[in-house]
């Protein structure tokens, strides 16, 4: 792997950046390797990445049914934060949150890590006393949060609504200042790029169609391109776990839902952080091209279609507008829906399975992207010693048997019953 | 948009209905002290990817609950009969 550097950049320039070499290899599959990971998007590939890294385990694939970053990698908002308050999740994604800070570095890979601050909105006093308790949370297991009043949100954001009729007034926030955002598609080349100079192969266009499974141990799987042989199997491809997993025979705690994301036309900076509506789920940031993108919501019943329904377009659109109403006569540039594994207490799962030799990373409901590295990291663990490691040991699958559920923000698949 | 035909109102906007998940899961008795059971009932979703078959409600209608034929890949909407008229 050539080592890039403003020196390289600078030699690149100068030859007309005709000459760079591919960013990592394109191998036919081996027949066997130690380990293979169903799925190249970011938590695969940081979990190759981290496998040969850490563990120097090495003899490696990331199988992809399509090219590195198609997937939910590529389709997401960006947010990166860890404004988290129950144990488990807030020692992961703080760790997550860590290892994005330097993250650029290890990989040797820009992934543009914009730690812009998010603000989540109160809209009375009783939404404010919720900030407060989960800000003096992530303070006593030392996260940054920073509790704003009326008055500092106004300072830092002028242009929300804050007229005497506004329909959910701004009585304060929570701010926590070191998260932000990160390109989504840089992780993925970074990460691939660096697993592949550690020696996995990365294998696109390649569609895993089952698994051999004897006497309860998996020992490879068949895809599209044959059949490969491997010491231990990961599956890592959130969105499509239910149906991964049924080839194994087994039936998980997720559903698939669709979560869609928007983009507006290009604007001059306006949002300078990374904002959430406390009325309703709703987060907004600016990408570096000057597009607002933003979220809300799931649609509410399962589909794998990648189709958004309408209503849900309105309603996120009627969420922006009640913050924002400067916004309302921008439009729309792209939309899109992606399918993601909703659990029932929206938290997921890096564990083992009852298959041996069959580990299971998903279950990402709304929060996948930034938890990219330490998912990455911990699955690799949970992979190589065939135990979870401390920050995974409460993403199991039988948390619910035990009454052990994180259910963080109360949402899980089924906002349909409540 | 999806488009759902209640069986008593006719051909509705799925804003209409709330959904009300898998229709084919058999709830244990009452009173089953089988715990794992319970828990697959309440915790474990088949999650096709294909055709499923689901409750809705008409809450802005009828308010009458029914069960609907829908591909989960294609978004292609089949028959509806009300709920009531399950076969058991």
């Amino acid at each position: 792997m050539k080592h890039y550097s403003a020196f390289s950049l600078l030699r690149h320039a100068l030859n007309g950046n005709e000459s760079w070499p591919r960013a990592w290899r394109s191998p036919e599959p081996k027949p066997s390797y130690d380990v293979i990971i169903v799925g190249g998007g970011g938590h695969g590939l940081a979990t190759a990445y981290y496998l040969a890294a850490n563990h120097g385990v090495t003899n490696v694939a990331v199988i992809e049914r399509s090219y590195i970053g198609s997937g939910n990698v590529g389709r997401n908002t960006t947010i990166v934060r860890s404004n988290y308050m129950i144990d488990g999740n807030t020692q992961f994604f703080e760790f997550s949150l860590k290892l994005w800070e330097t993250l650029s570095h290890t990989l040797n890979f820009n992934v543009m890590l914009s730690q812009r601050g998010q603000i989540v909105m109160a809209h009375g006093p009783v939404g404010l006393d919720v900030l407060a308790r989960r800000g003096n949370i992530m303070r006593l297991n030392g996260i940054d949060a920073e509790l704003l009043d009326r008055g500092e949100v106004m300072k830092l954001l002028p242009y929300l609504d804050y007229s005497s009729d506004a329909r959910f007034p701004i009585w304060g926030a929570l701010l926590q200042r070191r998260a932000g955002t990160a390109r989504h598609d840089a992780v993925a080349w970074g990460y691939a790029r660096a697993a592949d100079g550690l020696g996995v192969d990365i294998i696109e266009n390649c569609e895993v169609q089952g698994f051999i499974i004897e006497d309860g141990k998996v020992s490879g799987v068949e895809t599209s391109r044959g059949r490969i042989l491997a010491g231990k199997t990961g599956v890592a491809v959130a969105g499509h776990s239910s149906h991964v997993a049924k080839m194994a025979g087994l039936k998980l705690p997720i559903e698939s839902h669709l979560l869609q994301a928007f983009v507006t036309e290009p604007i001059k900076p306006l949002v300078d952080h990374v904002l959430s509506f406390g009325a309703e789920l709703f987060y907004i940031s600016q990408s570096d091209k000057g597009g607002l993108v933003f979220g809300g919501h799931i649609d509410g019943f399962n589909s794998y279609t990648q189709r958004g329904q309408l209503p849900k377009v309105q309603t996120v659109a009627e969420c922006a507008v009640a913050l924002m109403p400067c916004i309302s006569r921008l439009r729309l540039l792209r939309h899109w829906a992606g399918i993601q594994d909703m659990t029932p207490d929206g938290s997921p799962f890096i564990c083992r399975t009852a298959v041996s030799n069959l580990y299971l990373n998903g279950g990402w409901c709304y929060q996948g992207f930034k938890a990219t590295p330490a998912s990455g990291w911990c699955f690799a663990h949970t992979i190589a010693h065939d135990e979870e490691h401390e920050l995974n040991r409460c993403f199991s699958l039988d948390r619910f048997e035990k009454g052990r559920e994180l259910d963080e923000f109360g949402i899980g698949n089924w906002t349909y019953k409540q | 948009m999806l488009r759902i035909t209640c069986p008593f109102c006719g051909e509705r906007d799925y804003t209409e209905f709330r959904y009300g998940g898998d229709a084919s899961k058999r709830r244990p008795e009452h009173g089953s002290q089988d715990m794992k059971a319970w828990h697959d009932h309440v915790f474990v979703f088949d999650n096709p990817k294909g055709p499923h078959t689901e409750y809705w409600q008409h809450v802005l209608g009828c308010r009458q609950w029914l069960v609907l034929e829908r591909n989960t890949a294609t978004a292609e909407v089949g028959p509806s009969r009300a709920a009531r008229e399950r076969p058991r």
